[in-house]
């Protein structure tokens, strides 16, 4: 057996100590450790992005880093982007558009996405598809979340105000 | 699917994980950017019982120009860092031109380059480039320093020559000649899939425009990155024609490799596109080293074929 | 006019699934929860001559190992899930369901031989390796043809043979119109495995609660309902005394319909036992060993076809690949047979199956669950028979598509839902016309096709009409509750996994009640909630469960007309439902809230009328007489790079029509997902195995699943035929992208190499498979 570690590891913005295995996943620490179950587990070979959260600002795997390899740096999860009060433009994007149906998939498409509408006003189509190719949807075919992208892009760099819940323009 | 449990460091120093490596030998794997190791330990195919991480040592991430005008990228650069960077463009271009085939953004966030070439996958971007590129890797122990090169780094399936006591610390890439040129081309049935076959082609020609010299790697044909030497040989002297062009490509899909099958290729079709891919990968190679001086391109890389607009 | 119906509104779950505040079933913890690890056969077929599980049960964090023996008389074959169509005359049906747990061998790979139980799941996979386990690995039955041939290995021994099923039907007498025939073309068409790779994988936490007697168990489930009763029973409890919910689900594609035996049931008997919850979660590499798949088939087709291409009748032989067991009956093979004939008219069909035993993964509905193997049929048929008669394949669908005006058709055959197949409405013509109008068909084939094929490039064109069953039987319910607030509660038993119920379901009701959509709370998938119905499938819920729905609202609404009719003391006719008021029309000020009136309608003191019930509720059931059969038009051009294999796709079009249209925004996701879920199945999906019966395929890596990258824009075009089985005019949805799309994709795969003379007669397709296809007979 080997001995726990102590790390700190701010997420979200709030520094957290704990001792942990090396060998806790960070997806799982997050999730059971830290209770932010938002951010859900797929595959655990790096291949669906379901995991996927910010690690010092860019998009990673969380399962394939261990807790212990986190001390030190700061983790982002969908839980530190929005509050069902006050949603991230992306967010409010993915609503608009229709982009999420079991919602699974989500919070690493989420994730994956906010640089990538953070650094660009008018992303085409092709590009967009290729920011999101490494992550898996099942269910949406990803037309709409191509369209919460474009949404979300263009409001970021014009500071637009949402349409409002109630019907999306067709 | 989670790993078996293992001892941990996280050493702050190359000297401190040398020591490490020293004392554990064989039973210590060392942690780079853990895209190939951890997928692996989660299925518990790896079950290292000492894992050395090598993420808290800021010395080992660096791109830095070298003193013969080429380029040295320390083993911990990030695939993204090389990928983006301009210095790399423009010494370099081939590394940018074929990390965007390198499994997905996200992936290339966490992976280093010394991670790669120390992985040795036979369908790995990275080895292929190192070879064509003639790239030397820079070896280190508590005993000594040596350096490899590419061509013989890579011995066998996912083996490099790096002993138990071994770290691979740096790679350095001397600078293409003039009239040099570039090509990469692979196919790949989705976007960050494996290559079903890659070929990283260096060109430079002679002042009668005429082949000098040529350095043709394939990957996912064989156990490592494979040469075409037999159509490298074939092309110096020659006009880079289509025809010689064409006849180098299939003289590298004949006799240069002899490629395994699996559930996505046959060995068949793999000779088939090892042909195809050639003969474009030279093209552009060829094409670029006629220009004039390499400009400094942003996101180089053939597209996949397929991928273009019904017009 | 509808206020609510039809709207495009944006969902009213996505505020917590977008923030990561949705509940699934690994999010779920309990203080003294444990972990189970199942420890699983590599071998597809062996026999199991010792287990030791000494070692595993001292590891230390270990609470518990279980094998089969451990289980004692609670061992059994679980329940058949779905009846055998014993309507069908001559029908075969050799009944083994699945077990809790293998005993004296292992029937396919990924069985589960034994389950640890430990303080996490980390601890429970080193336990595992203790386990000390003596297998005699068997030859393994694979090949659906050798598995029906003397002397092949048994995968039930106490069977005589490998066959599990028969069932032949016919409508009609085919050999007589053979005779008539002036065409007889007949093709072998073999389609092959492939899995519904939700993104969620499935779980379980079962907590047994002593002192309460009750029995909570979270599932990602697709029929709550009838787990809860399976597990009661199994378990000897009152079924009141188990609670099952579905949370939200991370999608479900069939596969969670089926109740497992070892990871389900039996970890409920393993909870009462230890007296600790217990979750289980299943990690991706067990999801493509031990969760169900579909689609493996082998058919041998004969058309008989008159000069002008008309169909005079079809013959269908195949064979059908059920897996180790058989709980799920008949459904996959069934619904094959009921969508070979499709919109067409064919007078003549006979179609028969053999299902048989492998040694591989059991065999339940995925997303089409055996209906594109139905379409494939037909629709390749009819391209072999366009080929040879020189009919554009577009035409010769013309000629053969069932008119508008012939429904109700009856089909004589029997479905999955055991009643005969009838088309209660559609217009198939309209809907041929509207795909080829969306592709501009006419002009790519006369004029872009010609100019680009002359430039080298392979471009090629695919149209294929396809009817879906949906919305079938037994029923659904509904309880529909006022509340004090004015909020509106909703409650029915089919669960949800990605569907939008929330807000459908919540349309339906604010259509009767006049109340903001936001406002109304459904609650699906608990069984402490509602308790009866059949569960989430065969594109139902928005048929079934929201006619349910209707109904109720419908009830609940002439209570409060009654009640307000009083305290308004105005005339029934004389008030309207607006913003969650009763009113007087015309006189706005003379109104009363709905949240007032529900307490008016729950006195706590007095007296009340004989016959009274209490509040504003209502409780509605729905089943229909047969599903509604929605329909449509698929028409794709790809592109082949001859020298790469490589295909894209440029255009996708689907006129589709599923009548009456709750939320055309839902609607649209729906067909997306099953399209990609389709282009999976035509050209990157693929279970491969080895000569030994080994899954070769069984990671995400080698299993592709389609990206961003790899699915077009998808143009869709509605049409509407409502249906007139139930009152809301609705058929379902759900599976329409994934039925046609895989024959789509090959027709016009085919078409742009039509240079080179080959014809496809396989699913799935690979750029390995084409380059084998063009080059066979050259080079080795």
């Amino acid at each position: 057996m080997s001995d726990l570690v102590k790390i700190a590891v701010a997420v979200n913005g709030a520094r957290h100590e704990c001792s942990v295995e090396p060998r806790l996943l960070l997806v799982d620490f997050l999730r059971h450790e830290l209770g932010l179950t938002g951010t859900h587990v797929g595959c655990e070979h790096g291949v669906c992005g379901t995991c996927t959260i910010l690690f010092d600002g860019e998009p990673m795997r969380s399962c394939l880093i261990f807790a212990v390899q986190a001390n030190g740096h700061e983790i982002r999860t969908v839980e530190g982007l929005g509050t069902i009060e006050n949603l991230h433009p992306l967010q409010q994007a993915f609503w608009e558009a229709h982009a999420a149906q079991c919602g699974f998939c989500t919070p690493g498409m989420l994730m994956t996405l906010v640089p990538f509408v953070e650094n660009q006003a008018h992303p085409p189509e092709e590009e967009i598809r290729e920011a999101l190719a490494g992550n898996l949807c099942r269910c949406t075919g990803y037309q709409h979340i191509v369209d919460a992208v474009k949404l979300a892009a263009q409001r970021l760099h014009q500071s637009e105000a949402p349409l409002g819940d109630g019907e999306v323009q067709p | 699917m989670k790993p078996a449990p293992f001892d941990y460091f996280a050493p702050a120093t190359v000297d401190g994980a040398l020591s490490l490596l020293r004392e554990h030998g064989s039973a210590a794997k060392v942690l780079a950017g853990g895209q190939s190791l951890v997928p692996a330990m989660n299925f518990r195919l790896a079950q290292p019982a000492i894992l050395i991480d090598l993420n808290n040592i800021p010395d080992l991430a660096y791109i830095r120009p070298a003193g013969d005008g080429g380029l040295a990228l320390g083993a911990m650069t990030r695939d993204s860092s090389a990928e983006h960077s301009s210095l790399v463009a423009e010494r370099a271009p081939l590394i940018p031109a074929v990390m965007p085939f390198v499994a997905y953004p996200a992936i290339r966030n966490r992976g280093t380059v010394g991670g790669a070439l120390a992985h040795a996958d036979p369908s790995g971007q990275l080895p292929a480039v190192a070879v064509a590129l003639s790239a030397r890797c820079r070896v280190r122990s508590k005993a000594r320093e040596r350096w490899v090169p590419a061509d013989e780094f890579f011995v066998g399936f996912f083996a490099t020559a790096l002993d138990h006591d071994e770290l691979l610390v740096e790679v350095q890439i001397p600078p293409l000649p003039p009239e040099s040129g570039w090509g990469y081309r692979q196919v790949e049935r989705q976007v960050g899939a494996g290559a079903l076959v890659g070929v990283a082609a260096v060109v430079t020609l002679d002042r009668q425009r005429r082949c000098a010299n040529s350095r043709i790697v394939l990957l996912s044909v064989g156990e490592g990155p494979v040469r075409a030497a037999r159509a490298a040989a074939s092309l110096a002297g020659q006009a880079p024609s289509p025809e010689a062009i064409a006849a180098a490509a299939d003289l590298a899909a004949r006799s240069d490799i002899d490629p395994g099958g699996d559930i996505h290729a046959s060995p068949a079709f793999r000779r088939h596109l090892a042909a195809v891919l050639t003969r474009q990968a030279l093209t552009d190679a060829f094409g670029r080293a006629s220009k004039e001086p390499a400009p400094s391109s942003r996101s180089g890389g053939a597209p996949s074929a397929a991928r273009g607009e019904l017009r | 006019m509808s206020n609510f119906v039809g709207k495009r509104m944006i969902r009213n779950e996505d505020p917590r699934l977008l923030t990561g505040q949705a509940l699934f079933v690994d999010d779920v913890q309990i203080p003294g929860m444990l972990h189970a690890a199942f420890l699983r056969s590599d071998y597809p077929h062996a026999r199991i001559r010792s287990i030791d599980t000494s070692a595993a049960a001292r590891h230390p964090g270990v609470a518990a190992v279980f094998t089969a023996q451990d289980m004692g008389s609670f061992w059994q074959p679980g329940p058949l899930l779905v009846p055998a169509p014993h309507s069908i005359e001559g029908l075969i049906f050799n009944k083994r369901t699945q077990i809790p747990m293998a005993k004296d061998k292992v029937r396919h790979q990924g069985e589960a031989m034994a389950v640890v139980i430990a303080e996490s799941r980390y601890v429970a996979e080193d336990a595992l390796v203790d386990i000390v386990v003596d297998l005699e690995p068997l030859e393994a039955v694979t090949d659906l043809e050798r598995a029906l041939a003397p002397g092949s290995p048994l995968v039930h021994d106490d069977l005589p043979s490998n066959l599990a099923s028969f069932v032949r039907q016919r409508k009609g007498d085919y050999e007589a119109a053979r005779q008539q025939a002036d065409l007889v073309i007949s093709r072998r068409l073999v389609i092959d495995r492939g899995v519904a790779g939700a993104l969620e994988n499935r779980g379980v936490v079962a907590a047994w609660d002593p002192k309460q007697a009750q029995m909570t168990i979270w599932a990602t489930t697709q029929a709550p309902i009838g787990f809860r009763n399976i597990v009661a029973a199994a378990l000897g409890l009152s079924e009141h005394q188990v609670r099952v919910i579905a949370p939200f689900l991370g999608g479900g594609f069939g596969p969670k319909i089926m109740l497992s035996q070892p990871e389900e049931v039996l970890l409920t008997w393993a909870t009462k036992k230890l007296g600790r919850p217990i979750k289980w979660i299943e990690d991706r590499q067990e999801n493509f060993l031990a969760t169900t798949q579909e689609r493996s088939q082998i058919h041998d087709v004969e058309i008989a076809v008159t000069g002008d291409g008309r169909v005079l009748g079809l013959k269908d032989v195949f064979i059908h690949d059920t897996g180790a067991y058989n709980p799920y009956a008949l459904t996959v093979p069934l619904n094959t047979q009921t969508h070979t004939m499709g919109p067409y008219e064919i007078p003549n069909f006979h179609t028969e199956y053999t299902v048989v035993f492998t040694n591989k993964m059991i065999v339940t509905p995925v997303r089409g669950a055996g209906r594109p193997q139905g379409v494939f049929v037909m629709e390749r048929m009819l391209d072999a028979a366009a080929r040879e008669l020189k009919i554009d394949p577009v035409e010769i669908r013309r000629r053969n598509l069932i008119p508008a005006g012939a429904f109700p058709k009856a089909q004589g055959i029997i479905g999955q839902d055991f009643t005969e197949l009838v088309y209660d409405s559609g217009n198939y013509p309209a809907t041929l016309e509207k795909a080829v109008t969306m592709i501009g068909y006419d002009r790519f084939v006369r004029e872009e096709q010609p100019r680009l094929r002359a430039t080298g490039r392979s471009v090629g064109i695919g149209v294929v009409c396809f009817t879906e069953s949906t919305g079938v039987g037994p029923y659904e319910g509904a309880r529909i509750t006022v509340e004090a607030s004015g909020d509106v509660s909703l409650a029915t038993g089919i669960g949800t996994q990605g569907q939008g119920h929330f807000t459908s379901f919540a349309q339906l009701v604010a259509e009767q009640l006049g109340v903001d959509p936001r406002r109304v709370h459904v609650v699906t998938g608990d069984t402490s909630q509602f308790h009866w119905g059949a569960g989430t499938f065969a594109s139902r819920g928005a048929t079934v469960a929201g006619n349910a729905i209707n109904g109720a609202a419908g009830r609940v609404r002439a209570k409060i007309l009654k009640l307000a009719s009083q305290v308004l003391d105005t005339p029934e006719p004389e008030l309207e439902l607006v913003d969650g008021c009763v009113r007087v029309a015309d006189i706005p000020e003379k109104f009363i809230g709905l949240g007032e009136l529900a307490v008016l309608a729950n006195p706590m003191r007095g007296a009340v009328k004989t016959g009274t019930e209490p509040g504003l509720e209502a409780t509605d059931y729905f089943g229909p007489p047969f599903g509604a059969t929605a329909s449509g038009t698929v028409a794709m051009i790809v592109e082949v790079d001859t020298e790469t294999m490589m295909v894209e796709i440029k255009r996708y079009v689907i006129a589709h029509d599923c009548g009456t249209v709750i939320n055309p925004l839902i609607v649209d996701g729906q067909i997306h997902g099953g399209v990609a879920l389709g282009i999976g199945n035509a050209y990157y999906e693929k279970l491969a195995y080895d000569e030994s019966g080994q899954l070769l395929s069984g990671t995400l890596t080698d299993y592709l699943m389609p990206r961003a990258t790899d699915v077009p824009r998808i143009e869709i075009g509605h049409l509407s035929t409502p249906s007139p089985l139930n009152p809301l005019g609705t058929k379902g949805v759900g599976e329409a992208g994934a039925i046609p799309t895989p024959s789509c994709f090959v027709q016009a795969v085919e078409n742009a190499l039509a240079g080179r003379k080959i014809e496809i007669l396989e699913l799935p397709l690979s750029p390995n498979r084409l380059y084998e296809l063009l080059h066979e007979g050259q080079e080795a």
